[in-house]
C-alpha cells in the first residue's frame, strides 16, 4: 500500500515537534526551558502551512480510512489555530509557576495530533485511536497542579469518566462491527441499510457509541465531570478541554452520525435533539447560580454544546435529506469555529485576571474596566459573542443554527427553536451580569496590578478583532464551511 | 447629489457616527471638554449630511427607493447590503439624526454620574448607527443586525449612567427585547425559505406576497409580532418600558422614546404588513384591541404616578397605543396616522424627557409632591415650555400631537382590507374607548400641570436659587419646540412626504 505522505504531513509535523519538545526539555535547564513554548509554536505554524496546502484537495490514504477534503482541512485549521492561541495563553502561566513546562507542551502537542486526525478518520478503529490520543494526554494535563487537591480530583474524575465512556463506545463499536462486518464508515452505512431499523440490538449499539461521544462533548446527562475538571485543571488546560477537545468530539460525532449511521437518522436524531434541549437548558440554569467565573464558563460551555447539538436533531435519512443534512453539518462547523474564537478568548482573559490569585470569583472582576480597559473590552466582546449579540460572530453562529432548522421546518425543529430562544435569553442574564460587574461595579482595594504579558495580550486582541471582523464578513467562515458532501466524500 | 446614484451619501451618513465613536474612543479621557465638543461636531456633520440628503430627495417620487446601495454581502446565505430610503424612511431617519445632534449638544453641559463623557458619547454614536440603519435597511438580515446593534449601547447607557435601580432596568430591557427579536429572526428565516426565492430583500418579498399557507402566515406573523410588539411596546409587553425609561439618563430616555420605540412600529409597517398581508389581516383586530387596552391602561397608570419621569414613560404606552390603532385600521389613512403619530410622539415625548431631566437637575427629585407647585412663578420660562409640550402631548389641535391621534381614530372607524365587513362593531367600540383615552390623557397632563406649575412655590423651594432655562437648553430644545408647532400647523410636511410610499405599501397589501 502506497502512503500519501503529503496527506499526513500536518500530523507528522506535529508529532516531530512533540518529540523535539520532549528532547529539548531533557537538555534545557532552568529558565532556558522557557524556549520550549516558542519551539512548539514554530512547529504548529509548520503544521498549519502543511494543512493550508491541502486546501481544495481530495486525497485518501491508508485504503480510504484517512481522507483529506475541505471538511477535514477546516477542522484541522481550526484545531491548529486553537493550539496556537492556547500556546499563547499558556506561556506565562507555566513559565511563572515553573512546573512541568516540557511535559505540558509535549502532552498538549500529542493531544492535538489526535485532534487533527479525527476529522480525517473514516474508520471506527482510526476514530478510536484518535479519540484516545486526544484524551490520554489530557488526563495527565488535568492533574498537573499536583499539589492541589482540586487538580487531582479533576484529573481523577476526568480519567474515570473518560475510561467509562471509551468502554461504552468500544462495546458499541464491536457490536456494530458484528452486525455490518466492517469498520469502514461508508460500509457500515450500507450494512445498516441492509439490516433496517428493526434490530433492537443494533439500535442499542448505535446509542452506546453516541453516549460515548456524549461524554466527550459533555452533553447532559454525561456532563457532570466537566465543571469540576475545568475548575481544577490549570486554566490553559481548561481552555483546551472546553474548546479543542470538545470540537474534536463534535468532529468525530459528525463523521460517525452523518456517514455511518445516516440510515438510522430517524432514530438518533430525535434522541440527540432531546439531548440538545436538556443540555442547553440545564447548562444555562446551573450557570445562573455560579459565583466562580471558571465554573460559569464551564456550564456555559455545556450549554454551548447543547446549541451545537441542535442541528443533529434535524438530521434525516434518505436521498431527499441531503439539503437538510448539509445545512445541519454546516451549522455545527460554523458554530465550532465561532465557539473556538470566543471561548478561548474568554479563558484567556480569565487567565490574565486570575493568574496570581487563586480565587476566581466573579466579584474579582469588579471594576476591571478601570484596571485594564483592554481585558474588560475583550471579555465583553467574548461574552456578547457567546450570547449571540452583535457586533460579534456569535450572532451568525446562532443564525446558522436557526437557518438549518428553518430549511425545511418540522414541528420538532420549531420546538428546538423555541428552546433555543428561551435559552439564549437565560444565557444573556449571566453573561450580562459579568459584563455589568466589570464595567459598573467598583474595584476592591488592594488588588494586584494586572500584567497579562505580551503573548496573552496579543492572543486576546487577535481573538477580539477576529470576533468582530467575522461579524462583518462571516463569509470568511461560511465560505469555507459551505460544504456539500461530507457524506459524499466519505 | 442625484438621489438615483448618490447611494454613498446614505452610507456615509449611516457609518459616520460609528467611525466617530471609534475616534472618540481613541481620545485620551482627560480631554473631557474636547471630547464633548468632538461629539457635537460629529453628530452635527452627520445631521448636516442628512439635511442635504433631505434637500436632494426627490419628493415627486417619494414612493420609490432613493439613495440606494445594493451589493452582495454574505454570499453563502444570499444576504445583501441593501440600503435605501423612501417617504416612510425619510422622516424617521431625519428625526434620528436631529435628536442625536441635540442630545450631543445637551451633553456638553449635563451628564449624570459617573461622568466619563468618552464612553457615554461613543455609546451614543454607536446607538445612532444602529437606530438609523434600521430605517434604511432593505435586507431582512441587515435590518436584523441594525435592530440588534441598538441593544448593547442602550444596555450600557442605562446600566452605567442610570438611576438607582439601573441594574434591574438595564438587564430587563436587554432580555425582554432580545426575547422578542430572536422569535423575529426565526420568523424571518421561515419567510426566506417559504418564499423560496433566495432573497432577503424586503422589496422583493413584498412584491411576491402573499405566499405560503394560512397557517404559515399566522405563525410567521406571530413571530414577527412578538419582536415588534415588545419594542413598540404594546400592552401586555410594555413592562420593560417604565423601568428602562425611568432609570435611563436623560439622553437615553430621549433616544429611547424618540427613536427606539419607533423601530417597532416602523417594522410592523415596513415588514410585517406587506410581506405577510394575510397574517396581518388576521391579527389586525387583536392588534387593535391590545392598542386600545394600552391607551386606557397607560392613561390610568399615569394618573397613579407620583414621579414625573415615570408618568411620561407610561404616557408613551398610551401614545404608542394610538399609533398601533392606526396600524390596526389597515387602510391608507391609518398607516399615515401611525407614521405621523410616530414622528410626533418622538418629538414631543423626547422633549418631555429633556424637560424631566432638567427638572431633576434643578430639584434633585422628580416626585410631584416634593416639587409641590409654583414653577410658573419660580422658573417661569421652564414652566411655560413644560405647559406647551404637555399640551401638545395631550393632543391639542394645532400642535403636532393632534394629527396622529385624530387621524388614527378617524381611520379606525372604517378599517380596510375587508376587516370592516366582519369587525365594524368591534372597531367602532375601539374608537369609542380610544376617544375616552384622549380625555384621560388630557386629564393626567392637566393635573400634572396643576400640581407642578400652578400655585405658589412651597417653602422648601421659595428661597432656593433655581436656574431658569439655560442657554444650552434653549439651543437643544428650540428645534423641537419649533417642530411641534410647525407639524401641528402644517401636517402635510409629513403626510405629503409619506403619501406616495404609503400608497405603494397598500398596493402590496392588496387594498
Amino acid at each position: 500500500m502506497l502512503i500519501d505522505w503529503l496527506a499526513i504531513a500536518p500530523e507528522i509535523a506535529l508529532t516531530v515537534t512533540a518529540l523535539v519538545v520532549l528532547l529539548a526539555d531533557l537538555n534545557l535547564r532552568g529558565t532556558a526551558k522557557q524556549l520550549i513554548a516558542p519551539l512548539a509554536g514554530i512547529g504548529t505554524v509548520v503544521a498549519i502551512v502543511f494543512t493550508a496546502v491541502l486546501w481544495g484537495d481530495e486525497r485518501t490514504n491508508f485504503g480510504g480510512t484517512f481522507v483529506i477534503n475541505d471538511f477535514a482541512v477546516v477542522f484541522k485549521l481550526l484545531f491548529l489555530g486553537a493550539l496556537l492561541a492556547i500556546l499563547g495563553i499558556s506561556w506565562r502561566y507555566f513559565a511563572e509557576s515553573r512546573y512541568f513546562q516540557g511535559e505540558y507542551y509535549f502532552l498538549l502537542l500529542t493531544s492535538f495530533v489526535g485532534m487533527i486526525i479525527m476529522p480525517s478518520a473514516r474508520d471506527l478503529i482510526l476514530l478510536f485511536i484518535a479519540l484516545e490520543t486526544v484524551s490520554v494526554p489530557a488526563f495527565v494535563m488535568a492533574g498537573m497542579r499536583k499539589r492541589s487537591l482540586y487538580s487531582s480530583e479533576a484529573a481523577l474524575k476526568f480519567f474515570l469518566i473518560g475510561v467509562l465512556s471509551v468502554a461504552l463506545m468500544l462495546f458499541g463499536m464491536s457490536m456494530i462491527y458484528g452486525f455490518t462486518g466492517s469498520t469502514y464508515l461508508p460500509d457500515i452505512a450500507a450494512g445498516i441499510e441492509a439490516i433496517g431499523t428493526t434490530e433492537p440490538l443494533l439500535l442499542g449499539a448505535v446509542m452506546l457509541v453516541i453516549v460515548g461521544f456524549g461524554f466527550k462533548i459533555s452533553a447532559v446527562p454525561f456532563h457532570f465531570w466537566a465543571p469540576d475538571t475545568y475548575a481544577g485543571s490549570p486554566m490553559p488546560v481548561a481552555a483546551m478541554l472546553a474548546v479543542a477537545s470538545k470540537a474534536a468530539g463534535f468532529a468525530g460525532l459528525l463523521a460517525i452520525t452523518f456517514i455511518a449511521f445516516e440510515p438510522l437518522a430517524e432514530v438518533w436524531a430525535p434522541v440527540l435533539g432531546v439531548l440538545a434541549i436538556l443540555t442547553m437548558t440545564l447548562g444555562n440554569l446551573v450557570a445562573l447560580q455560579q459565583r466562580d467565573l471558571i465554573r460559569l464558563l464551564a456550564y456555559s460551555s455545556v450549554a454551548q454544546a447543547g446549541y451545537m447539538l441542535i442541528p443533529f436533531g434535524l438530521a434525516r435519512s434518505g436521498p431527499d435529506a441531503v439539503v437538510v443534512n448539509d445545512a445541519a453539518v454546516q451549522a455545527v462547523m460554523f458554530y465550532l469555529v465561532a465557539y473556538a474564537v470566543m471561548n478561548i478568548g474568554a479563558f484567556g482573559v480569565a487567565i490574565a485576571v486570575n493568574r496570581r490569585t487563586a480565587i476566581r470569583s466573579i466579584a474579582d472582576y469588579a471594576g476591571l474596566s478601570a484596571r485594564s480597559p483592554l481585558l474588560a473590552l475583550g471579555m465583553t466582546v467574548f461574552l456578547l459573542s457567546l450570547g449571540g449579540a452583535p457586533p460579534t460572530v456569535g450572532l451568525w453562529a446562532k443564525l446558522e443554527i436557526v437557518r438549518a432548522a428553518m430549511t425545511d421546518a418540522t414541528p420538532f425543529g420549531v420546538v428546538l427553536m423555541v428552546f433555543l430562544v428561551i435559552n439564549s435569553v437565560i444565557a444573556f442574564f449571566y453573561y450580562l451580569r459579568v459584563i455589568k460587574t466589570m464595567w459598573m461595579d467598583e474595584a476592591r482595594e488592594g488588588l494586584p496590578e494586572l500584567q497579562p504579558g505580551f503573548n496573552l495580550s496579543a492572543v486576546v486582541v487577535v481573538l477580539m478583532v477576529g470576533t468582530v471582523v467575522l461579524f462583518v464578513l462571516p463569509g470568511l467562515i461560511s465560505g469555507a464551511t459551505s460544504l456539500t458532501g461530507l457524506v459524499a466524500a466519505g | 447629489m442625484d438621489p438615483n446614484t448618490a447611494g454613498w451619501a446614505l452610507v456615509v451618513a449611516l457609518f459616520l457616527p460609528l467611525v466617530g465613536a471609534g475616534a472618540l474612543a481613541m481620545m485620551p479621557a482627560s480631554m473631557d471638554r474636547q471630547i464633548r465638543r468632538a461629539a457635537v461636531v460629529i453628530t452635527g456633520v452627520a445631521f448636516a449630511l442628512v439635511v442635504a440628503i433631505t434637500a436632494f430627495f426627490d419628493f415627486g417620487r417619494s414612493g420609490e427607493l432613493q439613495f440606494t446601495t445594493d451589493v452582495p454581502w454574505i454570499t453563502a446565505i444570499g444576504a445583501r447590503f441593501e440600503l435605501g430610503m423612501d417617504g416612510i424612511s425619510l422622516p424617521l431617519f431625519f428625526l434620528t439624526y436631529l435628536l442625536t445632534f441635540l442630545c450631543a449638544i445637551y451633553t456638553t453641559k449635563h451628564l449624570p454620574a459617573p461622568g466619563k463623557p468618552k464612553a457615554f458619547l461613543s455609546l451614543m454614536l454607536m446607538l445612532q448607527t444602529g437606530m438609523a440603519g434600521t430605517f434604511v435597511a432593505f435586507d431582512l438580515v441587515l435590518f436584523f443586525i441594525f435592530w440588534e446593534l441598538v441593544l448593547v449601547p442602550m444596555f450600557f447607557m442605562i446600566g452605567m449612567w442610570g438611576g438607582a435601580r439601573r441594574d434591574y432596568a438595564s438587564v430587563k430591557f436587554f432580555l425582554y427585547t432580545l426575547f422578542g427579536s430572536i422569535f423575529m429572526l426565526v420568523a424571518f428565516l421561515a419567510i426566506y425559505f417559504q418564499a423560496g426565492a433566495e432573497t432577503w430583500s424586503i422589496q422583493a418579498l413584498s412584491e411576491m406576497a402573499p405566499f405560503g399557507s394560512a397557517t404559515f402566515q399566522t405563525w410567521a406573523f406571530f413571530g414577527i409580532f412578538l419582536g415588534f410588539a415588545i419594542k413598540v411596546p404594546m400592552w401586555p409587553f410594555h413592562t420593560w418600558l417604565p423601568d428602562a425609561h425611568t432609570e435611563a439618563p436623560t439622553v437615553g430616555s430621549v433616544l429611547l422614546a424618540g427613536v427606539l420605540l419607533k423601530m417597532g412600529t416602523y417594522g410592523f409597517i415596513r415588514i410585517a404588513l406587506p410581506i405577510l398581508p394575510e397574517g396581518s389581516v388576521r391579527f389586525a383586530p387583536l392588534i387593535g384591541v391590545l392598542a386600545v387596552i394600552g391607551i386606557i391602561y397607560g392613561s390610568l397608570c399615569c394618573l397613579a404616578q407620583t414621579d414625573v419621569k415615570r408618568l411620561i414613560a407610561f404616557s408613551s404606552v398610551g401614545h404608542m397605543g394610538f399609533v398601533m390603532l392606526g396600524v390596526a385600521a389597515m387602510n391608507e389613512a391609518g398607516i399615515q396616522a401611525a407614521l405621523f403619530g410616530n414622528i410626533a410622539h418622538g418629538i414631543i415625548t423626547g422633549m418631555l424627557f429633556f424637560l424631566a431631566g432638567s427638572l431633576h437637575e434643578r430639584y434633585h427629585t422628580r416626585e410631584i409632591a416634593v416639587i409641590g407647585g409654583g414653577m410658573l412663578k419660580k422658573i417661569p420660562r421652564y414652566g411655560v415650555v413644560l405647559t406647551f409640550v404637555a399640551v401638545a402631548s395631550l393632543g391639542l389641535p394645532g400642535l403636532a400631537g393632534f394629527w396622529g391621534e385624530f387621524t388614527a381614530m378617524w381611520a379606525a372607524i372604517s378599517p380596510g382590507l375587508g376587516i370592516g365587513d366582519t369587525y365594524s362593531g368591534l372597531y367602532l367600540g375601539l374608537v369609542v374607548f380610544a376617544a375616552i383615552g384622549t380625555v384621560l390623557t388630557a386629564g393626567y397632563f392637566l393635573w400634572l400641570l396643576q400640581r407642578v406649575n400652578l400655585g405658589e412655590p412651597s417653602e422648601r423651594w421659595a428661597a432656593e436659587p433655581l436656574d431658569d432655562v439655560m442657554r444650552i437648553e434653549w439651543v437643544s430644545w428650540t428645534p423641537l419646540l419649533v417642530l411641534i408647532l410647525a407639524l401641528g400647523i402644517f401636517p402635510v410636511l409629513i403626510f405629503g412626504v409619506q403619501d406616495a410610499a404609503v400608497t405603494n405599501l397598500m398596493g402590496y397589501l392588496g387594498g
